[in-house]
């Protein structure tokens, strides 16, 4: 099946259309001189310059930014483990639970998880701020690297880490030299994931933020929740940029390096054909 | 001895972060409405040992739940949740599918580069999509002003607001989770079945009702899952896009507790939509494991 149909080519278009359409328009809107959506006033800037001024916006990106940064971070670390310990440690006592709880925070609403940090939060007297929501995107985050990072390691041949075993390195040794940059890329992408994460998320930070710390999405909700705002266009403008910029990066470097990977298992192929028959 | 840490750190951090809290939650569901008020503090008295227990339980009742059975609201806003999440997955299905099944059956060059496009909204901000809906649908918005230019209506509809706005607004925020899991099992479809059918008489559509739509059963009901389950709980887009009379249970338990601040009622709300979860969870990990030993 080589060329579409044009029913496959219809559905496809729309399907795009639909997908992509209404950020074109935020992202065309966000240039508009007008207030109003309807009314194209012509090409304008100011939005963008009364979002560089507006300080509360500023203030929130960067207890955002914070977050994310530190959140994901720690959360990659956890998860990393969690993910290693349910794939190659066996059998330890509670294991079960375990495993229950780092799938049950991904189906958990996000109205419950901040609902129940907030009842802990409170009950050891704590002070809601960065902190809190910090411990807060940690947890729902490290779920979902474990289990990105735990589809890597099943993956992967095990008899690799045996022998360097075998071979007289230390298990932290192994880890390090040998299984670590096996799966380097699903790290990353945990990483990743956990950041977009944390960026994203506005119910549990609402639950679990005190009056000291904004975030993004909260200042975004609370001025959406009165009305369309030509700022918030420039600021969707601006993270839809952001994420193309990033995506697109992470693609190109992955492509290349399953390129560089491709000609290098060519050429040790071909190095492996000559040793084995030397008088062809 | 290392063993021990790499299982005991994320262990503990879950217990504490995850497991602790939850219980928290029923806890306070289950405790008197005087009591519960912050700063929560009688809650167990570990000092007193068992004695201390013994008070923590006998402190429990259900008065909670009681209430929550005799204001009309509250299961309204079950039962509202979950039409809503029922129509909205089979509208997304019905939107997905076409996508899904043109993509297997794009050129294999292509392939990476739709699927990239499917997943790209995903890391953009989930609130910035719902939001871009609003400037859409409003009075004022592009999709009036377009059907007017049109010709189609002669007077501005009303749909932002209702819930019709949140209909379009899961089906467009949840779409690649349906489209995936579908795409994944059309394009490992084995086309020579479909040629069998055809070449013993069955016509393209036949085929396709016969062969194609039985064999992506599994890629199907993963996707209406993905989208099921967190629409039921759904907070955003029925604040942002829904009106007044759109009942979400998301919604209700975000405003029983931000406005009324009745947080027994609260936690009691959470506790039932975990229960009403716990079902269509069970039967999505059940086909998880079907589809895992069908590929083993």
């Amino acid at each position: 099946m080589n060329r579409l149909s044009w029913f496959n080519t219809v559905s496809l278009t729309l399907g795009m259309a639909f997908l992509y359409l209404p950020m074109v328009i935020l992202v065309v809107y966000s240039f508009n001189a007008s207030k109003l959506v309807t009314v194209w006033a012509g090409f304008s800037t100011q939005w963008y310059g009364e979002l560089l001024r507006n300080e509360a916006f500023l203030d929130a990106a960067l207890v955002t930014a914070q977050v994310g940064l530190i959140s994901s971070t720690i959360a990659t670390v956890l998860g990393t483990m969690a993910a290693y310990a349910l794939v190659r440690l066996g059998r330890f006592p509670g294991r079960t639970l375990f495993s229950g709880m780092i799938y049950a925070p991904l189906v958990m609403p996000e109205v419950i998880t901040g609902l129940s940090l907030l009842l802990l939060f409170i009950g050891l007297n704590m002070d809601r701020g960065v902190l809190t929501i910090v411990l807060a995107h940690t947890t729902f985050s490290m779920c979902y690297v474990s289990v990105v990072v735990s589809s890597r390691l099943v993956s992967f041949d095990k008899s690799v880490e045996e022998a360097a075993l075998d071979l007289g390195a230390t298990p932290w040794q192994t880890f390090r030299l040998v299984t670590l940059p096996i799966i380097a890329p699903a790290v990353i992408s945990g990483w990743l994931l956990a950041f977009t994460l944390s960026l994203d998320d506005l119910v549990i930070a609402s639950f679990t933020a005190g009056p000291s710390a904004t975030t993004l999405p909260m200042k975004i909700f609370s001025a959406v929740r009165l009305g369309v705002s030509p700022e918030i266009n420039a600021l969707s403008t601006l993270m839809i940029a952001v994420v193309a910029v990033g995506v697109i990066t992470a693609s190109l470097i992955t492509k290349r390096s399953a390129l560089r990977q491709q000609r290098e298992e060519r050429e040790a192929a071909r190095a492996e054909a000559q040793a084995t028959t030397p008088f062809a | 001895m290392r063993r021990l840490i790499v299982v005991a750190i994320p262990y503990l951090w879950l217990l504490a972060l995850f497991l602790v809290p939850f219980l928290i939650v029923l806890k306070i569901s289950l405790s008197d409405v005087a009591l519960a008020r912050p700063p929560y503090l009688p809650q167990i008295d570990w000092s007193a040992g068992w004695q201390g227990f013994h008070d923590f339980l006998s402190q429990l009742d259900f008065e909670n739940f009681i209430f929550l059975t005799e204001d009309n609201l509250y299961w309204k806003a079950y039962l509202s949740s979950l039409r809503i999440a029922f129509l909205a997955t089979l509208m997304t299905l019905i939107v997905g599918f076409p996508i899904a099944y043109a993509m297997s059956r794009a050129p294999v060059h292509w392939r990476a580069t739709l699927m990239m496009l499917i997943i790209l909204p995903f890391w953009t901000s989930f609130l910035i999509r719902v939001y871009a809906w609003m400037g859409i649908l409003s009075q004022g918005g592009l999709l009036n002003a377009f059907l007017l230019w049109l010709g189609v209506i002669s007077e501005p509809l009303t749909i932002l607001n209702t819930d019709i706005a949140v209909y379009i607004g899961i089906v467009y925020t949840y779409l690649p989770f349906m489209i995936l899991p579908i795409y994944a099992t059309l394009e490992k479809l084995d086309e020579s079945l479909i040629e069998a059918a055809e070449d013993l008489g069955c016509s393209r559509t036949r085929a396709f009702w016969l062969v194609t739509v039985p064999l992506s059963r599994p890629g199907i009901i993963a996707g209406c899952f993905l989208v099921f389950i967190p629409t039921i709980g759904e907070f955003v887009i029925p604040s942002l896009l829904g009106g007044s009379r759109t009942l979400m249970i998301g919604k209700i338990l975000w405003e029983e507790f931000f406005n009324n601040r009745d947080w027994p009622v609260a936690s009691a709300v959470a506790v039932i939509l975990l229960l009403i979860l716990i079902v269509p969870i069970i039967l999505f990990q059940k086909n998880e494991q079907k589809n895992r030993e069908a590929e083993g």
